[in-house]
């Protein structure tokens, strides 16, 4: 019977695509390990270094809490750089978006141009931007800044594209053919579709640039990931697991508050 | 007197043909239905009146203005004296209902007051009364996205009647509605089409519907029209001709004699 | 009726609304306070801008390899795609243990939420402090780098795996569950081998983020790899044509990457 043979055949060929995938990452696995000097069991035995270490500092003892002050002042300035960088990268995303969606783009040019940057504010790591900034703005606060408005701006322009795409686009069709204008269209038709997404979209990213935040930072010498190194490095680690009690429960306060907002707006 | 001619319109996406030599004339106040399997051209040649579509070549006059001929902002001026209802309705969901009802407003407006919605107060209470002879002006004040199909159909309606047109394009508007929603509005576009007089020019799928309350029917299969004539003409020999092989598919009694 | 005279509104608040406009108005707030509130050192920012323009065109116009050939950049770049790849895997394999743990239609309500309690803490903490917190066990290196970027892999997997569980296997698990079948077997057999695609392509997407990650690694957390000679370039040897190199390099492989990421997506569409 032919169809048997055929059962049995793509059942054959299905176990040789997992065995050959499984070989594949072997192979992959093998590579990595050893261009990267990895050294497996060290890495089993890191585990419960690293969590005794956590339940041991988890507890912030006296010498932590007579940091309290300037850790949460630390945390405020990254805080502030992290709501600064996503709320202007968002209003001039939102611009681009505009002049870059398949919706609202005056030309196919605009459109195109658009994507291009977009597409190299984004794939240029922030930390790669950072280490640029460096050379020019030093050790400063501004880095920082600089480096996570460019990679938001890069991130939210292309989500803002595809929600404008996503949500405006029929409005806009109607609005279109009974004659609006470009501007009373956008602000009529897209603005009151887009803005939830648009809200939840910059919620999401001042999360994300905190915890960027802390990594430039302990490039760049500023916030509160200058603050963790310096403990770190001067082995201060009740201190230093203060600091990480204190980013857990900023970016846990920000994800709940932004959850709820998401269920009332969205 | 005919208030749109179109003469020889063609289009092409890239090779492919999708309207080939289509001409027909549509008299002020007439109700023509446009039949088709989907894919045949319906939708592409009711945008190209508006030109949301770009002809590849052939004529298109709108009340004695050659649509073709005009530039960005002519164009504009001529598209708000022609409403268009669409299939999924296309409205703002998160606008209440008078809100969407006066975007129909926005091309006679300049761009600033249009941009932050500033309306004359003729303007809205033209848009209240238009909405009450649709039945809902209860709804005003609700957003769109709580409303049921059949209400937010009429709310497309509501925007193309507060244009003043002179001409209403009405792309598949009963396809995303249960029948009696779907009743509801073709009656409502047919007392337009009697009472206000506005001309109208609709895509439909269902053929028995297009009997119902068109004074003309104009069938096309593969880009070209092939049966442009009243419904009575129009036998289950053509239906077949127009559907192909979808024929059994579509609901259909001879019309008598 | 209403008669022209009447003031017609065309909206009133509603409480989405107001909570929008107050969201916005707080981040707005907040930002402007940010620009008198942050201290810049006395940062003179025209000088620093001007300088960061002709460092602008300078890498991007000239790029150089000063320190190393152009077979150690890509021997570097392989370390760093080594680093991403050794972390996505790790991180998929025990999600991909977790996840049917995770999922609603699989699991126990107790169970899901305190995966989902556990994925919170986790994603909270950014990926550098889990890597210098391994790197107090293990020494600064390639082991506390892949481990600590795990964690945040595992979080992302975890929710997009349990998640694409609970869309695809809905109707396939109450099948299997009506005829008889256990747990293990819906799992194995209905659940993960229908949700494949999604899984490839998720886990890819998430190399694609490892990859941007593991060049911070190498810059922070002496990893090793590209991003340590970004950070040698920049930092070090105050060379802008070498960072204009080596981001270049960057680049190449993160558009590829992201190509890649594309591809896969669509497939699953088609797929589906």
């Amino acid at each position: 019977m032919t169809s048997i043979i055929e059962v049995r055949r793509m059942f054959r060929r299905r176990e040789a695509i997992a065995l050959a995938s499984f070989a594949l990452l072997a192979v992959l696995t093998l590579g990595s390990s050893i261009i990267t000097s990895f050294d497996w069991p060290s890495c089993l035995r890191s585990f419960p270094k690293a969590f005794s270490w956590l339940a041991a500092n988890f507890i912030p003892n006296g010498k932590a809490l007579a940091n309290a002050p300037k850790i949460l002042a630390r945390l405020a300035e990254t805080v502030l750089v992290s709501v600064m960088a996503t709320v202007v990268a968002a209003a001039l995303a939102f611009l681009m978006a505009l002049l870059g969606s398949k919706t609202t783009r005056p030309h196919p040019v605009a459109s195109g141009l658009v994507r291009l940057v977009a597409s190299l504010c984004r794939n240029i790591p922030v930390v790669a931007w950072a280490m640029i900034f460096l050379l020019s703005f030093g050790q400063n606060v501004l880095t920082g800044l600089l480096a996570l408005f460019i990679g938001t701006f890069g991130f939210l322009t292309r989500a803002f594209m595809e929600t404008v795409d996503e949500s405006a686009e029929s409005s806009v069709e109607a609005l279109w053919a009974s004659g609006a204008p470009w501007a009373a269209t956008v602000m009529q038709a897209v603005v009151p579709s887009v803005m939830p997404q648009v809200a939840s979209w910059m919620l999401y990213m001042v999360e994300t640039n905190i915890r960027d935040a802390t990594l430039v930072g302990i490039l760049t010498g500023t916030g509160i990931g200058f603050l963790f190194d310096l403990y770190y490095k001067s082995l201060n680690f009740s201190s230093a697991a203060f600091v990480v009690i204190c980013i857990v429960a900023v970016v846990i306060l920000i994800e709940a508050g932004s959850n709820a907002l998401r269920r009332v707006i969205l | 007197m005919a208030i749109l001619t179109i003469k020889s319109l063609t289009k092409y996406y890239k090779d492919l043909r999708a309207l080939s030599e289509v001409s027909l004339k549509v008299k002020a106040g007439e109700f023509v239905t446009v039949i088709g399997r989907s894919g045949a051209g319906k939708s592409t040649l009711l945008r190209c009146v508006n030109r949301m579509i770009e002809p590849s070549s052939g004529l298109i006059e709108f009340d004695g203005i050659d649509m073709r001929s005009l530039g960005r902002r002519d164009l504009r001026k001529a598209r708000t004296r022609i409403g268009m209802i669409f299939q999924h309705f296309n409205l703002v969901p998160r606008q209440t209902v008078i809100e969407n009802v006066l975007h129909g407003r926005l091309g006679y407006k300049s761009t600033l007051q249009g941009s932050f919605g500033i309306y004359s107060d003729e303007e809205k209470s033209h848009a209240v009364d238009v909405l009450a002879r649709l039945g809902l002006a209860e709804q005003m004040h609700k957003r769109c996205d709580q409303l049921s199909g059949g209400q937010k159909q009429r709310v497309g309606i509501a925007r193309s009647l507060v244009q003043d047109p002179r001409l209403i394009l009405c792309d598949e508007p009963i396809a995303s509605l249960d029948p009696s929603s779907a009743k509801t509005i073709m009656d409502h576009l047919h007392r337009i089409s009697r009472d206000m007089k506005i001309t109208i020019l609709m895509n439909l799928h269902q053929v028995d519907v297009a009997i119902k309350y068109s004074d003309r029917i104009i069938g096309i299969r593969e880009g070209g029209i092939v049966f442009d004539d009243e419904p009575r003409r129009l036998k289950k020999k053509i239906v077949a001709e127009i559907y192909g092989s979808d024929a059994d598919d579509i609901l259909f009694e001879e019309s008598p004699e | 009726m209403t008669t022209g005279r009447d003031r017609i509104r065309l909206r009133k608040p509603t409480a989405s609304s107001v909570a929008l406009d107050l969201t916005f108005l707080a981040l707005v707030g907040l930002s402007v306070f940010g620009f008198f509130a942050i201290d810049t050192k006395g940062l003179k920012t025209g000088p620093a801008a001007a300088k960061l323009l002709s460092d602008l065109v300078k890498m991007f116009a000239h790029p150089v390899a000063k320190h190393f050939s152009l077979a150690e950049a890509i021997w570097a770049m392989l370390l760093t795609l080594g680093l991403a790849f050794l972390t996505t895997l790790l991180g998929a394999f025990l999600a991909i243990i977790l996840s049917s743990f995770a999922a609603k239609n699989l699991s126990k309500p107790a169970v899901s939420n305190a995966l989902k309690l556990l994925v919170a803490f986790v994603r909270a903490v950014p990926t550098i402090l889990w890597v210098l917190i391994f790197a107090i066990g293990a020494g600064l290196g390639s082991v506390a780098a892949v481990v600590g970027m795990t964690f945040h892999s595992f979080a992302y997997l975890l929710k997009a795996y349990s998640e694409s569980f609970e869309e695809v296997g809905g109707d396939v698990v109450e099948a299997l569950k009506a005829s008889g079948a256990n747990w293990t077997q819906i799992v194995c057999q209905a659940v993960v081998p229908s949700s494949m695609s999604y899984i490839v392509s998720w886990t890819f997407m998430r190399f694609e983020i490892n990859f941007a990650n593991a060049v911070a690694m190498g810059a922070a957390a002496g990893a090793g790899g590209i991003g340590y000679e970004l950070f040698m370039a920049s930092g070090f040897y105050f060379n802008i044509g070498e960072v204009g190199f080596i981001t270049y390099l960057i680049l190449f492989v993160a558009i590829l990457l992201e190509l890649g990421a594309m591809r896969l997506k669509a497939r699953q569409h088609v797929q589906r």
